[in-house]
């Protein structure tokens, strides 16, 4: 202990006699909206210091020590509280602070131990070896992560308008705008029909877990009804094992649905291949050897958008592409005949299926994007006139 | 209705969706994306086999009834065989031990030197695919395909050193039709998107939207 505090006063006299003033007003606290094991550490910026003067945060699990290096960096270095809002907020001082999130250290070398939740670590700032005061601090769960408050509050008021919209839409019709994308689909199965060919329905390449897969497999189930109505040979090729299990459920029960079921074969809806450019050269290789009377592209597309809606629009097959990948629009709709760009795909099964609440929902749809409109419209202008809390409110962290 | 044909689903449905809104506003709940992140793995490699199944399925059948272009399906069951032996045989190491490297007799040398060169095949024919879509495309038969094509001719002429050699506004104009008006369109595709997609969540979880499950919304 004796030595321990000798030192202390050996090192703060050092630095005394350096002429390097210590560090001050050091804050240490639990890094807020995290599921805990970091703790986070605050100071004022010193503008005094030399450029590159060297900073050490150091820390300990007891308050003698031993204290170990958590970083070391140049005093210019550490970022402002201002280039973090979602953990500093949006306020002036945050200008004038920077900070370190500290989540490990190295004891010895090679070794890194992570923090603990609900342990207590004392912690300093070195500024060229003089220590700053010893805080303590400890590391907690978060149960709510604030900083995804607005996100709850506008999702919250955006769901609640749908199922607004969902619940007149039981008691009156609403109209909702066309899309000719999906008003030509009855056209292109209708064809297909005439012309005794199948049609090729293509997922693209995303997973169950996407959304877009999910509102294509809502799509399949309205077009797989219609082509068994018709009489009409369905292909879906794809490229996810899960998915392709999802479609044939629903194949299968739409067929049932359609009064069908013989309609109904496994082997039409099938694993093309795993990998991006096998499934694009299998589906190709399909469209170009069964010449299908229409491709239904509908899904999140890559690179092998433009291989497979040319071959495609080279068979002289109707196209009907509905994509919310914004980088692939482009190629549909200088190949296919119609193209469902971003949200309408989402809207395309209520909208086949004509049912009320489903369509009520598209209204809710179109309300929440007419207020974007005008925040938009807003937050443009009070941003040119310095005014920033709007953009503040719709920030996304 | 059938319990665990309809209603088990949907209570799955609305389990999953609220659980997944949950954990992305309760930090501690990290583990149970987690979790439910594995589930979705184990689940996915089950269904692999399903996916292998019907491949293999499909292609017998085209071999069976020798329909057009069966000899292809022939190429796919020889790759498929020649992929599990060389997966077993593994450089002589065997399949129990860690897959090697791709410098010998093994998987890894056979995606380097044959799945990895046919990708960049297909991946390199999206240049002449690209130029006779553009081809069709940049026709300037009406306003939209004129404006279409001058933003084009822009664009590449930005992208390229030819550009900046003819003047220093080529390269510029193309970095603002990037940085405005397209990144403008492309933010309002997002946010539709973005609305489009909890619609349809919202529709999924609350049991309204069914066509995932073969039947109509009512």
């Amino acid at each position: 202990m004796y030595s321990v505090l000798c030192m202390l006063a050996l090192v703060t006299f050092t630095a005394e006699a350096r002429g390097v003033p210590r560090l001050e007003k050091v804050e240490a606290f639990d890094t807020p909206n995290d599921r805990g094991g970091s703790i986070t550490l605050t100071w004022p910026v010193r503008s005094d210091l030399p450029k590159g003067t060297p900073f050490q945060i150091r820390i300990a699990e007891s308050r003698v020590g031993p204290f170990h290096t958590v970083a070391e960096f140049a005093s210019s270095e550490p970022e402002l509280l201002s280039s973090d809002p979602a953990t500093f907020g949006h306020t002036e001082q945050n200008n004038s602070r920077q900070f370190h999130h500290i989540s490990s250290y190295s004891p010895v070398k090679d070794a890194t131990v992570s923090l603990e939740n609900e342990m207590t670590y004392y912690l300093r700032v070195d500024i060229e070896g003089e220590p700053s005061e010893i805080i303590e601090a400890r590391a907690y769960p978060n149960y709510f992560d604030w900083s995804k408050l607005n996100n709850l509050i506008l999702g919250s008021l955006f769901s609640a308008a749908i199922l607004g919209y969902i619940g007149l839409a039981r008691r009156r019709d609403l109209t909702i705008r066309r899309l000719p994308g999906l008003e030509a689909l009855d056209e292109a199965l209708g064809r297909a029909t005439e012309m005794g060919k199948p049609v090729l329905f293509i997922h693209g390449l995303h997973d169950m877990g996407s959304p877009s897969t999910i509102a294509a497999v809502n799509i399949l189930g309205q077009v797989a009804k219609r082509t068994a109505e018709y009489d009409t040979l369905l292909k879906v090729g794809n490229r996810d094992p899960i998915v392709m299990s999802v479609s044939q459920e629903v194949v299968k029960e739409a067929c049932i649905e359609a009064g069908r079921p013989d309609a109904y074969n496994s082997d039409n809806i099938f694993m093309a291949a795993a990998d991006q450019f096998s499934y694009a050269a299998a589906l190709e290789g399909m469209m170009v050897r069964e010449k299908p009377a229409a491709n239904l592209l509908i899904g999140y597309f890559y690179a092998e958008s433009l291989l497979l809606a040319e071959t495609g629009s080279a068979t002289g097959a109707i196209q009907i592409a509905a994509t919310d990948a914004y980088t692939q629009l482009p190629f549909f709709v200088t190949t296919c005949d119609y193209t469902l760009m971003g949200e309408e795909l989402y809207a395309a099964s209520a909208y086949l299926s004509r049912d009320p609440k489903l369509m009520g929902s598209l209204k809710g749809q179109d309300l929440g994007k007419g207020i974007f409109i005008i925040v938009l419209l807003l937050g443009t202008l009070m941003s040119t006139a310095g005014i920033s809390w709007l953009t503040h409110i719709f920030t996304s962290y | 209705m059938p319990f665990f044909q309809r209603t088990l689903p949907l209570i799955v449905a609305f389990l999953a969706g609220i659980i997944g809104i949950f954990t992305y506003y309760i930090p501690v709940a990290h583990t149970v994306e987690v979790e439910t992140s594995t589930w979705y793995r184990i689940i996915a490699a089950f269904a692999m086999f399903l996916g292998i199944h019907s491949l293999l399925h499909m292609h017998w059948y085209r071999i069976r009834r020798q329909q057009a272009g069966w000899g292809y399906s022939l190429i796919t069951y020889a790759g498929f065989t020649v992929a599990i032996i060389l997966a077993i045989y593994n450089n002589g190491q065997g399949f129990l031990s860690p897959m090697a490297t791709g410098t010998g007799l093994d998987l890894n040398w056979m995606y380097v030197n044959i799945h990895v060169a046919g990708g960049a095949t297909m991946f390199s024919l999206l240049a002449f695919f690209i130029a006779s879509a553009a081809y069709r495309t940049f026709r300037a038969r009406s306003t939209e395909a004129v404006i279409l094509l001058l933003a084009a001719i822009f664009v590449m002429l930005g992208r390229v050193p030819i550009g900046a050699y003819l003047s220093d506004f080529v390269p510029e104009f193309a970095q603002w039709l990037m940085d405005v008006p397209n990144l403008a369109a492309r933010r309002g595709i997002l946010l539709g998107v973005s609305l489009g997609a909890i619609a349809t969540a919202l529709r999924i979880i609350f049991g309204i939207e069914r066509s995932y499950l073969g039947e109509e919304g009512n």
